[in-house]
Parts: structure tokens; sequence; C-alpha cells
């Protein structure tokens, strides 16, 4: 391999330059070099990840103890595992019901984000020439630098006036909220895609937004599937904007509901942590069977 | 790469390609005129956004120029709501504390990410299971983290530092140190996303340009400095600009975690406005700062990216 002989290449040179300083070859892995596996790296970073998983571990424990387990440091194994907790927590907070309506938000953010945010974003990066569109960028963009707690008394007391103070109205909010950021990503990328595509399409005599539909939307599959975790898991943990715009109860989703039953749960502490683990335990799965998707959906996303 | 319609279509290739009898229903691209389309694709938008984004910030600002409690009468004060913060402990604590926070997580955040990144970048077994493993906090609430940390915090770790002989005590019942526990479970969450943001950024640098390296004797910490770090400023430059962005808003954690205590030590300005503005019935005080809060966000980021733009060029 070319890196090896280069390596060696780099060692006899070094020797024969005393101005330079030489590193052992060991850590010339560092950056990928040679072709073999840096064991000691591997260790380094198999113990950093335990502070991501000892948390979960925790967790997940704690949540199937009885209260006379709970004592010491917590880490040791339940001795005798008490299904109920789950039973008990699946009662006090609802959960079905916050279930099914954390769901439906996320579903509908996540559906109308991506209907209808890089449509908008088609729009100006194709005619960002004409002041109107180039003037709407930057009054979308802007809005990234405008902190929630501005708009959060205000946008309470409209909604409430509006009627929008229910998950329809917190889908239409993600949505909206999004489109900042959204048309910021999307205008950059499709940029990015030759216009000789739609160009052609139009000589087919293909409306503009069948030129849309037809041809970018499709092109656009690696930044909506990047666009569409975000908003997932935007809408899906989001705390304060439910908090403060649902004013039915039986709206709630899942972080209101475990905020409402935190006092709740006094020092009751398996069953709160069996309604955290039942709370973090959607999300979680379908990321641990989507993972490569996932992860790859959002790193090609970042770099654009 | 951005090229206009206009120009396009006066280019003979295209117009070869046009078959018989279409050319009269083919749209003139000549004309000054854009689609339609277009309009109607930004409109509806632009409404929504000005109805549930604009208007709000607006009605806001407005508001802070009053005495509103958030229901009944209201009468205009001027200008005393902002004098007023500017001697208000709470709110001076608050900005103090919130900007402590920020600063030290976002430093903290970019630097622990960008570390693992860089291991994870490099030759090592179960690249794809680690990275796995490491975006999980990403997909987690930071509320219900913050329960579980708390819990950790109030109970495990004081086990735990006993055990050792360590001082032991709730970090978060410390009126001095809960930032730590605070800011420990923010890095936990948020190191996630920033992992895979700089893990995307040190893939898009070509390997070449490592082996060249070395094969001019060039250390690792050689090559971090003149090729890794100047190739991923603008990942740096965007990132550091977000987080702290991001991070002046915490709240979730800190109710969570602290409510805010012990005392109000460690309320955010986010928490302020929230609490102060619902249930204190400090509506127009609470907008004023809310005010004053966008200037200074708006202001920061844009010395931030002014001041780390500058710093890329020159590398």
């Amino acid at each position: 391999m070319s890196a090896t002989t280069g390596a060696t290449r780099a060692i006899t040179t070094a020797e024969t330059r005393s101005t330079t300083r030489m590193r052992r070859p060991v850590l010339t892995t560092l950056s990928g070099g040679n072709g073999g596996t840096n064991w000691w790296l591997t260790a380094l970073i198999a113990v950093c990840s335990l502070t991501v998983l000892i948390p979960l571990y925790f967790t997940i424990v704690t949540a199937l103890k009885s209260p006379d387990q709970l004592g010491g440091t917590g880490f040791e194994l339940p001795t005798s595992i008490r299904w109920e907790n789950f039973a008990e927590a699946y009662q006090l907070t609802n959960f079905p019901q916050a279930l099914l309506n954390t769901a439906l938000i996320t579903v509908g953010a996540v559906a109308l984000t991506l209907l209808t945010n890089s449509l908008v974003a088609y729009a100006i990066a194709r005619n960002m020439h004409r002041k109107f569109f180039k003037g709407l960028y930057f009054y979308f963009l802007a809005a990234i630098f405008v902190p929630f707690p501005i708009i959060m008394l205000p946008v309470v007391k409209e909604t409430a006036l509006l009627g929008l103070d229910t998950p329809v109205g917190l889908v239409l909010l993600y949505t909206v909220y999004g489109l900042s950021f959204n048309i910021f990503i999307f205008t950059a990328y499709i940029q990015s895609i030759p216009i000789e595509l739609e160009e052609a399409a139009r000589m087919d005599g293909a409306s503009t937004w069948g030129v849309f539909w037809k041809i970018v939307f499709p092109l656009l599959a690696p930044m909506n599937a990047t666009v569409g975790i975000l908003t997932c898991v935007w809408a899906w943990n989001d705390f304060l904007l439910p908090l403060v715009i649902l004013s039915d109860p039986s709206a709630r989703t899942l972080p209101l509901a475990q905020f409402v039953f935190q006092g709740q749960f006094n020092t009751n502490y398996t069953v709160a942590f069996a309604s955290y683990l039942m709370a973090l335990a959607p999300l979680l799965i379908v990321y641990i069977a989507a993972q490569r998707w996932v992860v790859s959906g959002v790193m090609r996303g970042s770099t654009k | 790469m951005m090229s206009t319609i206009n120009e396009r279509a006066t280019t003979p290739a295209t117009s070869a390609s046009l078959p018989a009898g279409r050319s009269r229903r083919a749209p003139r691209s000549s004309q000054p005129k854009i689609p339609r389309a277009f309009y109607w694709m930004v409109v509806p938008a632009v409404v929504l956004f000005f109805t549930l984004h604009t208007i709000p910030v607006l009605t806001g600002t407005f508001f802070s120029l009053t005495n509103y409690s958030g229901y009944g009468t209201w009468s205009f004060v001027g200008v005393s709501n902002y004098i007023n913060l500017f001697l208000d402990s709470r709110v001076l604590n608050s900005y103090g504390f919130t900007f402590f926070f920020a600063i030290v997580s976002t430093l903290l955040v970019n630097v622990i990410s960008l570390a693992i990144a860089l291991g994870l970048n490099a030759n090592i077994r179960f690249r794809t299971a680690f990275r796995g493993i490491f975006f999980i906090p990403y997909v987690l609430a930071i509320l219900v983290i913050g329960y579980v940390f708390n819990y950790l915090f109030a109970n495990s770790f004081p086990a735990i530092a006993e055990s050792l002989g360590l001082p032991a005590g709730n970090l978060l019942a410390d009126p001095q140190f809960a930032w730590v526990g605070i800011v420990i479970t923010t890095v936990w969450q948020a190191a996630a996303f920033n992992v895979i943001l700089y893990l995307a950024g040190l893939q898009t640098i070509p390997g070449e340009l490592y082996e060249a390296a070395a094969i001019d004797g060039a250390s690792s910490w050689r090559r971090f400095r003149s090729i890794t770090f100047p190739l991923i400023g603008a990942y740096f430059t965007i990132n550091m600009v977000l987080s702290f962005k991001s991070f002046l808003q915490v709240f979730d954690q800190i109710v969570a975690l602290t409510n805010g205590g012990p005392g109000t030590s460690t309320e955010s300005i986010a928490m302020v406005i929230y609490r102060g503005g619902f249930q204190g019935g400090e509506y127009g005080y609470q907008m004023a700062n809310a005010v004053i809060y966008l200037v200074v966000i708006i202001v920061l980021s844009f010395l931030q990216l002014r001041f780390l733009q500058r710093r890329e060029a020159t590398t």
C-alpha cells in the first residue's frame, strides 16, 4: 500500500533531516495512515462510550427494581424484577394518551414540513436574483436568531385566540418555526442542483409546480431525510412549546406528561424511572432499528 | 452555479432539442416576468410565518412598553420596564448564570465532540457501532434525561463518592456548584449531535493530504493543526455560533435538575421570562426582558460570526 511505503520513506527522510522531529509509527495511524487498527484508541473510545451507556443502564436497572432495592450506589442489578412499576407508571402518566398525542403531532409536523418547506426554499433559491425573493430569504433567516422566549408569551395568547391551542396548532407551529433553518439548508442544497434539468422539463411543457414535484423534489431525498429526522426528534422531545400552548390536559405530549407527574411520584423512584424509560423508549427503539440510516442521513445533511 | 432561466433559454443547444410543433406552447423564457407559480409557492408560508412569528414579536415588543399583567387592563409605562430590569437582581443573576453556562457548555461540547469525532475518524475497530452509541443521547428528551441525572446527582454519585472516601453531597443542592451538574447533563446530551457533525466534516478531508504530510515527516499534532483544524474551520464556526445561541435558551434541563434552585441561583433567562410572564403576572415587564434578550443574542451571534470568520480567513 502506498501509505506504508510513504511512512517508511517518511522515517528514512526524517532520519536524514536532523531538524524534523519524527513521531514513532504508532501515532501515524492516528489519522488513518497505515493499514493496521489502532487498538489503544479503540479502547479509549470504548471507555468514552461507556459514559453514554451508563446512565441508560442505570435507568433500565432502576425501573426494574422494587423500592427496597434502591439503596447503595444504585448500579447493582435488581435481585428481583418488579414489573408492576411499568403498569403503575402507565396508568399514572396516562401513557397511551400521551404517546398517541406525541406520535400524531410528530408525524403531522414531519409530513407538513417536508411537503412545504422545500417548496418555499425552491422558489427562493431559483429567484435569488430578484429583490422580493432575496428579501424573503433574509426575512426567514433572521428568525433563526430570534430566541423563543420573546415569542413565547404573545404566541400563547394568539393561539388561544385563533383556536390553535391544540395539537393541530402545535403541528402548524413546528412547521412554521422550522421554516427558518430549513430554508437555510434547503436553499444551499437546491442551488447545487443543475438548473438544466428543470430547463429541459420546462421546454417539454411542464408547469412550475410540475417541475418541482417531478424533478426537484425527488432529488431532494437526502436533504428531506435529514430534515425529516431533525424535525421528528425535535417535535417528539419538545417540552416548552407543548407546555405553554396546549390548554387541554388530555392533549399532553410525553415530555409534558413526565413533567406534570414528576411531582406526584414523590419518593416512588422505581415507578418514576419506569415512566422515564417508557418515555425514552419509543424514539430509542426506532433509532436502534434504523440506526445506520439515521446517522448517515444526518451526516450527509450536515456537510451541506 | 446559480443561473437564471433567461440566460439559458437563448443557447442554441436547448432550443435545438425542442420537438417540432411544441415550440409555440413552450414558455418564452426570455420574458422578464417570472412564473406566477413561484409567488404561490411562497405566499402561504409567508402569511403563516408572519402570523405566527412576526406578529408575536411585534405585539410582544409593543407590550414591553406597558404594565400589562397578562389579563385585565393595562397602561403605557414607556421605558420604565427596561430601567427596572437593570435594577432587578433576579434578572441580572439569570443573565449572568445563563451566559456563564452557555460559554462553558459551548466550549466543552465543541472540544469534546471534536475530540471524539477525531477518535471515530481514526483507524479503530467497530467504528459504526461506536458511532451509533455516541449518537443515542440526541434522540432522548433532555427533560427526562434531566430527571435521571437529578436522581444520579442526589443519590448515586454521593454514594459512590462516599465509598471512595471523597466528599459526598448533592451537587445540585449546592448554590455554588449546581451549575456543574447542569453543565454535565447538557454536555452529555448535546455532544451526541456535534460528534456526528464533526465526523461528517472530518470525512470531507481527503486522506491524501494526511499521507502527503506524513511523507514530509509531519507529526500528528502538526497534521491536526495545519490540515484538520483549518479545513473544518467552517463547521467549527457555524457550530460554535449555533451551540452558543441554543445554550443561551436553556430551559428543559434546568426545570428537571434544579428548577432554578437552590433559591434562584440557577435560573436561566428563558425560565425567568416563563415564570414571571405566566405565573407572576409580569407580562409587560418580562417582554421587556425578552426584547433585551433578543438584542443581546443578535449582537453576540453577529460578533461571534465576524470574529470566527476572520480567524478562519487568516489561518
